[in-house]
């Protein structure tokens, strides 16, 4: 069997959930229908989004569902600029590809402000202080780094734009089960989430929008969810992501202490094997589940292939689709043109991580290790 | 025999040979590991990675015949090692030959290296030569189909490499490993063979190499008669022997690439294909490297080029791995920046890079 400690891009299915989901298929009925059935589905479809709602502390009528957490970046980002005439907006370098690359795509009709990182992997709020204009329309921030963990000031910034027009814009995916993610308390208007990253399907996603917050929808079609989005609501996976995130939520506690535990014991491990590495990112600022490591003595290309070879699955950067690993922009924008760029690899963890399988990577690191000095 | 322990990394490109050769590999029994190398940076306007239908043809053959594929990016080793020795050669007028270095550099280099450190054994490809493995150490062989023969561009390789190296295909004819693939369904099955320099593609070679190099035209002189015979596009263009693409009309062609100067930025041309200018009857060459131990001067057969056929030669060891090469008939159209490749029989002993040419003692007005 191998090992799994690649979490942050795609977890498990929850086989609880499927099972739920499957009760209910028989409940097929098309929630814009009129007659009894689609009532009845409409009623299912409505509680999940309350459930949605109220594990945001938001209310049904902010809550869009999406296809997943590009969708509602593109969604919430597409839908504000096209509002404007060419706004001013700031988002940061180490956002995910689907902000960083809608945004390139929107830079005829957008001035957009990219922040640089620090050592730490934090967004230098010096620079976001320094760009922040009377006229800037949207802020696009991460709440945690997919690559590195570390969390982004959210609640800062949500905090220096209670008397700005700014809207704020939220990508929630690595953060939600791992830390509290409260929209009213850290002044949030436009969140997404994803299913599939907590233990949910693929397919499916969540855009928080605050109400009164104005979009051009990014799909056009019937008047589903309130006209932001057309077509018929995917109400199965919908009912999902709603039971996924009420897992994660109420098991938050509990996951987060051992996706802590396993971090640190393989921080450890590492140690005591004396396997050359440094923490990419300050570790007392990144979230439970992932850790970014730079090992000084092999390159990242090389080290997944020999750790997949072992049956251990973890990863870096992005793969180019010819299969070789690209540079991270992440860690990029916080050392430069470093070998530490090319030399780094994210692991990341879960609950379900087994303390025997963290001994297992730092045993073929170990052997890698030694094959190579 | 358990194969089963011996870890076999495969070169695999996307083509019929090297998909061939990974599962001439897999049905042997060995633990085999599909590799693909991504050498030349492709990268569009935008910054992104282009698709790479080789790789897709990579994933589709590893997928059929169940073993692990991999990539590995060696565009920097590549740049440094290959493509700046290719622009310094073409600026010194000379005809470098990529494949020879890529071979020696790169797949058998910085790939050997790496399927090593992975914990590979051996390290294949699909290459139409035969290695042998004797008491007294590895020794190269043509591959079986003479058509395909590929040692001319393997000429460089040390006893240190050779001896991690499979090339299963040796043993096959081209158009068997073509049945082979159609026989096992292989999704690579009826792509055309590659042709021409892998960074270079389909593209027009006179216009990448001006991406790179400034083209510097000048006058084409008639060595026999002196006589102007008009503009040539810049001297790296050309090729000693080439015949193509001169642009000269008149009745007393063809005409032929006999000489660059390059101080005068001249290309010397001469008409008839049986003009003496275009003969040599030796050469001296650099880079000498044989593969198994040779006396200081021996006999044996020679390619100047690819698919030539070998010509019995005369080999005089020089110092700093130089060598003189005498040709027992005078030969045409040598060209310098190309390969030396000496055989005995089918054993092919290693090769160096073409320097000077000469006549009858006299150096050929080649580069000047």
């Amino acid at each position: 069997m191998g090992v799994y400690a690649d979490y942050a891009a795609t977890t498990p299915l929850d086989k609880d959930i499927i099972e739920n989901v499957m009760v209910h298929s028989d409940e097929f009925g098309n929630p814009s229908s009129i007659h009894k059935l689609g009532k009845r589905a409409k009623a299912h479809l409505e509680s999940s989004r309350r459930a949605v709602a109220d594990l945001l502390n938001a209310s049904p009528q902010e809550i869009i569902f999406t296809s997943g957490a590009t969708e509602a970046n593109n969604m919430a980002i597409r839908g504000i600029v096209s509002k404007y005439d060419r706004p001013h907006i700031i988002t940061t370098e180490i956002e995910h590809a689907s902000v960083l690359n809608t945004y390139k795509s929107l830079e005829a009709h957008a001035e957009v402000s990219y922040i640089k990182t620090d050592e730490n992997g934090v967004m230098n709020m010096d620079h976001f202080r320094q760009e922040l204009r009377e006229d800037t329309r949207l802020i696009s921030v991460m709440f945690i780094n997919n690559e590195t963990g570390v969390m982004q000031p959210v609640y800062e910034i949500g905090q220096m734009l209670h008397d700005h027009a700014a809207l704020f814009h939220v990508d929630a995916v690595q953060a939600f089960g791992h830390i509290g993610v409260d929209v009213k308390n850290l002044g949030i208007d436009l969140l997404s989430l994803s299913g599939h990253k907590i233990y949910g399907p693929k397919g499916v996603g969540v855009l928080y929008r605050k109400t009164g917050v104005m979009m051009t929808p990014l799909i056009t079609g019937g008047s589903q969810e309130k006209d932001a989005r057309g077509g018929t609501e995917n109400s199965m996976f919908i009912y999902a992501i709603s039971q996924a995130m009420q897992k994660a939520h109420d098991g938050r506690t509990e996951r987060t202490i051992r996706e802590m535990q396993m971090k640190e014991k393989f921080l450890n491990d590492l140690t005591q094997a004396e396997i050359p590495f440094k923490v990419n990112g300050d570790v007392n600022q990144s979230a439970t589940h992932i850790i970014n490591l730079y090992f000084p003595w092999a390159k990242s290309e090389f080290l997944l292939t020999a750790l997949d070879m072992a049956d251990i699955y973890i990863s870096a950067g992005s793969a180019c689709h010819a299969g070789t690993v690209e540079p991270s922009h992440v860690l990029a924008s916080m050392y430069g043109e470093d070998e530490r760029v090319m030399k780094s690899l994210r692991f990341s963890f879960s609950h379900l991580t087994e303390t025997e399988e963290i001994e297992r990577i730092t045993e073929a690191l170990k052997e890698i290790y030694e094959r190579l000095v | 025999m358990d194969n089963s322990k011996t870890t076999v990394v495969v070169g695999m490109s996307g083509g019929v040979d090297s998909s061939v050769t990974a599962k001439l590999l897999k049905d042997q029994g060995y633990n085999t590991i599909g590799i693909f190398m991504k050498n030349w940076d492709d990268t569009d306007e935008f910054g992104m990675c282009t698709a790479t239908e080789d790789y897709e043809d990579v994933r589709l053959v590893a997928e059929e015949i169940g073993i692990p594929y991999y990539s590995v990016n060696f565009e920097k080793e590549y740049y440094d090692r290959v493509f700046r020795y290719f622009l310094d050669e073409y600026e010194k007028g000379r005809t470098p030959n990529p494949d020879v270095m890529c071979n020696k550099e790169i797949k058998f280099n910085a790939f050997l290296d790496h399927a090593m450190l992975l914990g590979a054994d051996y390290v294949a490809t699909g290459h139409y030569a035969r290695v042998e493995h004797g008491s007294d150490g590895v020794r190269m062989l043509r591959g079986i189909d003479d058509n395909k023969d590929q040692t001319y561009f393997l000429n460089q390789l040390s006893q240190r490499q050779l001896a991690r190296v499979m090339f299963p295909l040796g043993h096959l004819n081209k158009s068997e490993v073509r049945e082979l693939a159609q026989s096992y369904d292989l999704a690579t099955k009826d792509k055309k063979d590659s042709t021409g320099i892998c960074f270079i593609g389909e593209r027009d070679f006179k216009e990448f190499l001006s991406g790179y190099l400034p083209a510097n035209p000048g006058r084409m002189i008639d060595m026999d008669t002196g006589e102007d015979k008009g503009q040539h596009d810049g001297l790296m263009y050309y090729t000693i022997g080439q015949r193509q693409g001169l642009g000269i009309g008149g009745d007393s062609g063809p005409y032929f690439v006999a000489g660059k100067n390059l101080e005068t930025n001249e290309l010397y041309v001469v008409s008839g294909a049986d003009n003496p200018a275009l003969d040599a009857s030796s050469l001296t060459a650099s880079e000498l490297n044989l593969i198994n131990d040779m006396p200081e001067t021996f006999e044996c057969t020679a390619k100047f080029r690819y698919r030539q056929k070998d010509v019995p030669v005369t080999v005089n060891r020089l110092s700093d791995g130089r060598v003189n090469v005498d040709f027992h008939e005078s030969s045409r159209a040598i060209t310098p920046g190309q390969a030396v490749v000496l055989y005995d029989g089918d054993v092919c002993l290693g090769g160096a890079t073409i320097d000077t040419v000469y006549m009858n003692q006299k150096e050929l007005e080649y580069l000047g």
